[in-house]
């Protein structure tokens, strides 16, 4: 009687799921987006997370794997996490089909503070490669409930349009009148007409205001640092910033030591940390 | 400090002053006084202020040469995995070495791992270093709170204890049965050479494992590794293991488990040991630095033998001479190759 | 709670029953000077040596491996692949004659694994007796980190070897108290509790509580400090230290099948070891053999403290021991303490 109880606490006993659907997301395959689906109706009920939280993926017999939640909260009944094929567990998921059972233990971190510090503000996202996930799942939200928040800019940029991430809900967004959505590649491409140019050079393009605003900005860490001089100059601070670390991961609930950066787990206390935050800290990401 | 060592010390502090001084190298590996007795610590002195704490002892245990590779590399500009080293000379670091230390850069050499150019050999004959844990079997396992080293005995002082010991008593194994104590390369040297010793029985305690019958080989091999905790202090402070990523890290594929158990272990040793065949000097520091007290020194002890009898080699002697396991001639025995696997056999 | 006074003949006897109720463990003697922790031989009060055995008890707690789960690895088969909790039926332990610096790790690692139900199912079936520290080693240094020769913390029961073998017994916790549920025991006399109480006031009280002053060090200051390039200058980046270390506790899960069964384990895991936090792209935050061994001195001495308190360090020496390279925690506490 007090094991079912305990099971159920076991912080490392992920929730049986199944692969409801997977999309292929780039030309290279390299990316996949898993919908699961949560097998016990209590826990598809009883879960509830914050855009830019992560889950363990578990794979049983290969291991688990920290991914950001790709889907919004608002998205109920299942939950979306976009794969880039990259060590032993992700390249056994990309091998996995339909209707393949597998785990899900989370949400796990903070995530962005959409139900405080961003509300009411003009929301700036900025992202690049496939590091567009967990912010796919705050713009869900925020369009959700497109009264909380001003003005939304969204820059997101990929090396090629192949390489873009849920390409068919860019188009729908860029179409809204309600958001305004830059997407660029890195180079011309045959049958692109869009922007061209690294994400930091547009970001400097549209500078964005700093005023009553926030930026959430993921990408690779090379791609960070060329965006932040752009913001900068438009006179944004380091305490306007959002940005969401990673690091290799385990336990996912700040125990086992390895995602460290100096005093705070990005497992933990991340993976979502304001610039001024993350300058206070040592470069160990 | 024994008179002995003060004159090889002072020998090295000034060798390495005058080199760092002169800026003919940008760093000096040597060795420190450490803060237990009976131990000294692997010293880098980047000017010749810090040269000042160079030492020498009878405990010098640690193979200076592991470190040389990442040591030169810390003095290139970075660079990506696959980028040629930049054109024109890059600095130079000194180092002290002893037979079995300059044997080992013989084989970095001929392994591309160290420039021969860019290192300053400061050669020193080795009188053989102490174990200390045969000494600290000699008190009795008592604790030992100081160490004074005199030309040929240790004063060992306790809480309530007083003993002098023959030196060459307590003197590691490797090390008493070493054939080349004197520096096969150098470019400096401190104190004489002493010239080759002739070792009759020097694989006696390897003849003796190979004296046991199979079960009783393997049960000796099983007790002797029961006590490995897997941190793997043997591998990181031998120079011959330079991998970027071990066999035993590795995840794809994953060749050993990762935890403590008695297979995975076993395995560690016996592909560690086997990974050194025809390149260990005997050196001795895997040894040494094993908390746990293992012998894995005759695994690699054995090996030695084995090549010696086989190929008539002994690794590190000269730069010319290839390392036969990782040499191909074609009239190279083949047989191992050859399996008893019929066709249609297969499972 | 009463201390009570057990002679050495009753003592044999008292241990004897506890082997009934208990698997009981103390260090045991392997080879030389090596004392593990083993289980406890057939007959007899086992001899507590000075100073603390060359392995932690924190196997007990933070075994290697844990099997957090079990799986069918068969597929097709009903239920394969999905977790399930270890079924064991455990008699509890008890660990005799543990060190106050190895009891107290206890209660440090409890700290970060408060949440963790394996670590804490392992405390709840482990009893602690300790041995206090009449002399202790040079290498010890627990007034450093908070702790005492004499500390209790950790502990639920806590022996004083007397003079002529017999053993004062205090107990802490209602664990401890029910190990003393036996007629084997008397009250001290008051020559005892004065032999004791004169051993406490023998320890140094003065001992200087570093926590406080690192904790009060700007974390950037320590981090850029120059030293560290010397102190890991010798390092070899091996287990050592953190395999040793009572309070080292960090781990990697993995997951292993063989003949159609699956577990999930976690195992100790070291932050000297490269791969430590290599992410699957090769990208290594922290690559260069400086950054471990600062990293490893750092959350010891100041994120834990940042955290939680206390030093994640209990004075027990065996790294000043054992290191192959005589990296000397003592001296590290100390230039950074100079910062």
């Amino acid at each position: 009687m007090a094991m079912d109880n305990e099971i159920k606490m076991n912080p490392y006993l992920p929730y049986p799921a199944v692969i409801d659907d997977i999309i292929v997301e780039t030309e290279d395959g390299n990316l996949k987006t898993f919908r699961l689906v949560l097998e016990d109706e209590k826990d598809r009920e009883n879960w509830n997370h914050t855009p830019g939280q992560f889950a363990m993926l578990s794979i049983a017999g290969k291991g688990e794997i920290p991914i950001g939640i790709a889907s919004s909260p608002t998205e109920k009944g299942s939950l979306l996490f976009t794969v880039n094929r990259a060590g032993v567990v992700t390249t056994a998921l990309h091998k996995m089909n339909k209707g393949d059972p597998i785990g899900v233990r989370g949400p796990l971190g903070n995530g962005f503070p959409v139900d405080s510090e961003l509300r009411g503000k003009n929301i700036v996202i900025i992202a690049g490669g496939f590091a567009f996930t967990t912010l796919r799942a705050t713009l869900i939200y925020m369009l959700e409930h497109r009264d909380r928040y001003g003005k939304i800019t969204v820059i997101y940029g990929a090396r090629t349009p192949g390489m873009l991430l849920y390409k068919e809900e860019l188009k729908a967004w860029q179409s809204r009148g309600d958001l305004d959505v830059h997407i660029t590649v890195d180079r011309e491409a045959p049958g692109w007409d869009g922007l061209v140019g690294f994400v930091p050079t547009i970001a400097g393009q549209v500078r964005p205001s700093p005023e009553n605003a926030a930026a959430l900005i993921c990408g690779p860490p090379i791609m960070i640092k060329f965006t932040m001089p752009p913001l900068e100059e438009a006179g944004w601070k380091d305490s306007q910033v959002y940005l969401s670390l990673e690091n290799r991961m385990k336990c996912g609930i700040g125990i086992c030591g390895h995602c460290n950066v100096g005093p705070v787990y990005v497992c933990k206390d991340g993976p979502v940390f304001t610039r001024e935050e993350v300058q206070k800290l040592p470069v160990e990401f | 400090m024994s008179s002995v060592n003060e004159k090889i010390a002072g020998k090295i502090r000034s060798i390495a002053s005058s080199l760092l001084e002169s800026g003919e190298v940008a760093a000096f590996l040597g060795y420190t006084t450490g803060s237990l007795p009976g131990m000294m610590q692997p010293y880098v002195a980047r000017d010749a202020k810090e040269a000042e704490n160079l030492s020498w002892s009878s405990f010098c245990v640690i193979n200076l040469a592991n470190y040389l590779p990442a040591l030169l590399k810390s003095f290139e500009p970075p660079r990506r995995p696959n980028e040629p080293p930049p054109e024109g000379p890059l600095p130079k670091v000194g180092v002290v070495a002893t037979g079995c230390w300059s044997r080992n850069m013989v084989v970095q050499i001929q392994e591309n791992q160290i420039d021969r150019n860019r290192v300053v050999i400061v050669g020193i004959s080795s009188r053989g270093m102490v174990d200390r844990r045969k000494v600290q079997r000699f008190v009795g396992n008592r604790e030992i709170l100081s160490m004074e080293e005199q030309a040929n005995f240790l004063v060992v002082k306790g809480k309530d204890f007083e003993e002098k010991i023959n030196r060459w008593d307590v003197v590691r194994d490797n090390c008493k049965t070493c054939t080349h104590p004197d520096p096969v390369i150098y470019d400096e040297l401190v104190g004489g050479l002493s010239g080759k010793r002739d070792i009759p029985d020097r694989f006696r305690q390897v003849d003796e494992i190979e004296a046991l019958d199979i079960e009783e080989r393997w049960k000796w091999f099983q007790e002797e590794i029961s006590s490995c905790i897997r941190c793997y202090a043997c591998r990181n402070v031998c120079p011959l293991c330079y991998c970027p990523t071990c066999f035993v890290d590795d995840s794809r594929p994953q060749w050993v488990g990762k935890s403590i158990d008695r297979v995975d272990t076993a395995l560690f040793h016996i592909l560690r040991a086997y990974h050194c065949a025809g390149r260990c000097t005997d050196c001795g520091s895997c040894e040494s630095v094993c908390p746990m007290g293992i012998r894995m020194r005759l695994f690699t002890k054995k090996l030695q033998k084995d090549v010696l009898e086989l190929y008539g080699f002994e690794p590190g002697l000269d730069v010319e001479t290839p390392l036969p396991l990782s040499t191909y001639k074609v009239d190279d025995p083949e047989d191992f190759i050859i399996t008893n696997i019929k066709k249609g056999d297969k499972k | 709670m009463k201390p009570l006074v057990v002679e050495k003949a009753q003592a044999e006897k008292w241990l004897e029953e506890l082997c009934r109720v208990f698997d009981v463990f103390c260090p045991v003697k392997v080879k030389g000077d090596l004392y593990q922790w083993g289980r406890l031989g057939k007959k007899g009060l086992p001899r507590i040596p000075e100073g603390v055995p060359k392995t932690s008890i924190k196997t007990f707690f933070f075994p290697q491996p844990e099997v957090l789960f079990e799986f069918g690895a068969r597929p097709g088969l009903k239920d394969a692949f999905r977790l399930k909790e270890p079924v064991c039926e455990k008699r509890p332990r008890l660990l005799f004659g543990v060190r106050p610096c190895d009891a107290r790790s206890v209660v440090l690692n409890s700290m970060p694994y408060e949440e963790d139900p394996y670590f804490q199912k392992n405390r709840d079936e482990t009893t602690i007796v300790g041995f206090l520290c009449k002399d202790g080693c040079s290498t010890c240094f627990c007034t450093w980190t908070g702790g005492s020769p004499l500390g209790m913390e950790g502990m639920d029961l806590a022996v004083v070897e007397l003079e002529d073998g017999a053993l004062f017994l205090e107990p802490i916790t209602e664990k401890g108290l029910g190990l003393l549920e036996f007629d084997f025991f008397r009250e001290p006399t008051e020559e005892e509790e004065v032999f004791v109480k004169g051993l406490r006031e023998k320890v140094n009280k003065d001992a200087e509580e570093t926590s406080s002053r690192l904790r009060s060090k700007g974390l950037m200051d320590l981090y850029n400090a120059p030293f560290w390039q010397e102190v890991s200058d010798a390092c070899i980046n091996c287990g050592t230290c953190t395999f040793l270390c009572p309070t080292c506790y960090c781990f990697d899960i993995q997951d292993e099948t063989l003949r159609g069964k699956g577990r999930r384990i976690r195992y100790w895991d070291s932050c000297m070891f490269p791969l430590f936090t290599q992410h699957a792209s090769g990208h290594n935050p922290r690559g260069d053999k400086l950054k471990r061994v600062r990293n490893r001195f750092m959350h010891k001495l100041k994120y834990f403290p940042d955290r939680f308190g206390p030093v994640s360090c209990v004075g027990c020496g065996r790294c000043v021991r054992d290191c192959p390279v005589n990296i000397d925690i003592r001296q590290v506490l100390a230039r950074m303490l100079e910062v």
